[in-house]
């Protein structure tokens, strides 16, 4: 389980898919300041249109993780700016505690992460990304969707050991014994 | 005789207390005698493995199989039981969810061999012996299960019909099921044979939550003196109750104590634990991070704390990364 994947990063092949979530108000409307400025950044990154950071549901990440995403991005109005008053602030919280729950199942800080970008920052939207896909690069793939494969091998092994057993009927009961 | 309909009890990575639940139908445990024929229970009745290996295919007409799947001894014997059954029922958080088994999957399963056969305090092992899925001795070839890196929940195995769920399941909901299964009126396949409702929706302190939770610290129960009456919650308490499903008449609440979340969530839950946490993050009063910070150190441990019975079947299903965790034995 310790074990990572082999990476692609070495030869340069491989390249991060992050999921990025933006509230509506701000840094969506930020993302598309850069887009409109002509301003670059890393392609990696799909980002979903959310109404508020406050929306984003911890299952959101959980899910985009287990089904492959190598990083989480959320984007939300700065504290204080929130259009719902309170929707950031909730994020923030949640924030708090999900990155620390996810350091305990072994997901590194860097992988999740939370910006606050208003509407004008377009700029920013370009150096948070590129830089958030720098860090996850350098990280490696996160792999779950494999890595579950991967784990669910011992089970297939036993899969395959019953059907041949059952090819070579009769059984032989086995003794089992306590060794101590 | 054998025109009733049989039913086998089995026990996998549990702790026995679903066994108990099912002796605790009490007297009402004879009418179910008297209903079906019990032709395996492995914990209060003398068949074996072979027994049911000789019934046929579907020969059974439900098994209640408790317990998560770790070695693969239960692997194989819930693909038994799954092919000599006609309903598979996961019985119990561990059979459902993983339960308290599957905390173990924040570690690996080096550490877990390591710490009980060679650093633990209580272990005494100078030749560093651990138990091998093969042995000889004195020529004879004996074998032991092999222990797997991770702990399952029973539908991550083999197909599951039904779950009760429960740390243990209710009398009362296992009165239910076997009912249902006796009448052939059965839900949809794959239902939790329980309220799809929060358990917050049959709490006798419901009155008292109130509208608009604001938490400015979280205190455990032994840390706090409870108000018996007033909802727990409103108490700074972590009450898992509005993340997980109904169905057990909040027997904890009712102990004076917050619930811990056997249940797992409703079926509009994926994943148990992230939905507690929102819940209970989002009524958090402060505003500043580090006030944030400093009223949620009232939860050292999250995983622990929101997936208590869930790890296995979370999305996440355990710790993905690395060795031991924050929180682990240092």
């Amino acid at each position: 389980m310790a074990q990572h994947e082999p990476t692609a990063t070495g030869n340069g092949a491989w390249k991060p898919r992050i999921v990025a979530f933006f509230c509506n108000w701000c840094t969506y409307t930020a993302a598309d300041l850069a887009g409109v400025s002509r301003m670059k950044y890393a392609s990696s990154v799909r980002v979903i249109r959310l109404m508020c950071s406050g929306r984003v549901d911890p299952q959101f990440i959980l899910e985009a993780l287990a089904r492959g995403a190598d990083g989480v991005l959320i984007g939300g109005c700065h504290p204080g700016d929130c259009h719902y008053v309170e929707g950031n602030h909730k994020w923030l919280r949640r924030f708090d505690l999900l990155q620390r729950l996810l350091s305990d199942l072994g997901i590194e800080p860097e992988r999740v992460r939370l910006e606050w970008i208003s509407a004008a920052e377009g700029e920013k939207v370009k150096t948070v990304i590129n830089d958030m896909v720098a860090k996850v690069t350098a990280l490696g793939p996160l792999g779950l969707p494999g890595r579950f494969v991967q784990w669910d091998k011992e089970l297939t092994a036993l899969e395959h050991e019953i059907a041949e057993a059952a090819v070579a009927q009769p059984s032989v009961e086995r003794e089992v014994a306590h060794v101590s | 005789m054998s025109a009733k309909p049989k039913v086998g009890f089995y026990w996998c990575a549990s702790c026995g207390g679903c066994e108990e639940a099912v002796v605790d139908l009490a007297e009402d445990i004879l009418g179910v005698v008297e209903a079906v024929e019990i032709v395996f229970w492995p914990v209060a009745m003398d068949f074996k493995k072979s027994d049911v290996e000789a019934l046929p295919d579907q020969g059974i007409v439900a098994t209640f199989l408790n317990g998560a799947i770790r070695t693969s001894e239960q692997e194989e014997m819930a693909h038994l039981l799954r092919r000599k059954s006609q309903f598979l029922i996961a019985y119990g958080a561990c059979a459902h969810l993983g339960g308290i088994p599957g905390l173990a999957n924040q570690f690996d399963r080096e550490d877990i061999l390591r710490w009980v056969y060679e650093t633990g305090p209580t272990t005494v092992n100078d030749a560093k012996v651990r138990p091998q899925p093969e042995f000889t001795d004195s020529g004879r070839v004996l074998n032991l299960p092999r222990f797997h890196d991770r702990v399952r929940a029973l539908d991550q195995v083999v197909d599951v019909d039904y779950y009760l769920p429960g740390c243990p399941p209710t009398p009362k909901l296992t009165k239910a099921a076997v009912g249902a299964l006796l009448s052939g009126k059965l839900p949809p396949k794959g239902s939790v044979l329980a309220p799809d409702i929060a358990l917050c929706d049959e709490c006798p302190r419901k009155a008292s939550k109130p509208a608009d939770l604001s938490f400015t610290e979280f205190k455990r129960p032994h840390q706090k003196l409870l108000d018996p009456e007033k909802c727990l919650l409103a108490q700074n308490v972590v009450c898992l109750g509005p993340a997980t499903r109904g169905g057990c008449e909040a027997l904890c609440i009712n102990g004076n104590m917050p619930c811990s979340g056997c249940f797992g969530g409703t079926s509009r839950v994926r994943d148990q634990g992230a939905k507690i946490l929102s819940s209970l993050c989002a009524n958090v009063a402060a505003k500043e991070p580090k006030d944030i910070r400093a009223a949620l150190a009232g939860i050292p441990d999250p995983v622990g704390t929101f997936y208590r019975y869930g790890l296995a079947r979370s999305l996440l299903r355990g710790r993905v990364n690395g060795g031991g965790t924050q929180n682990a034995r240092s």
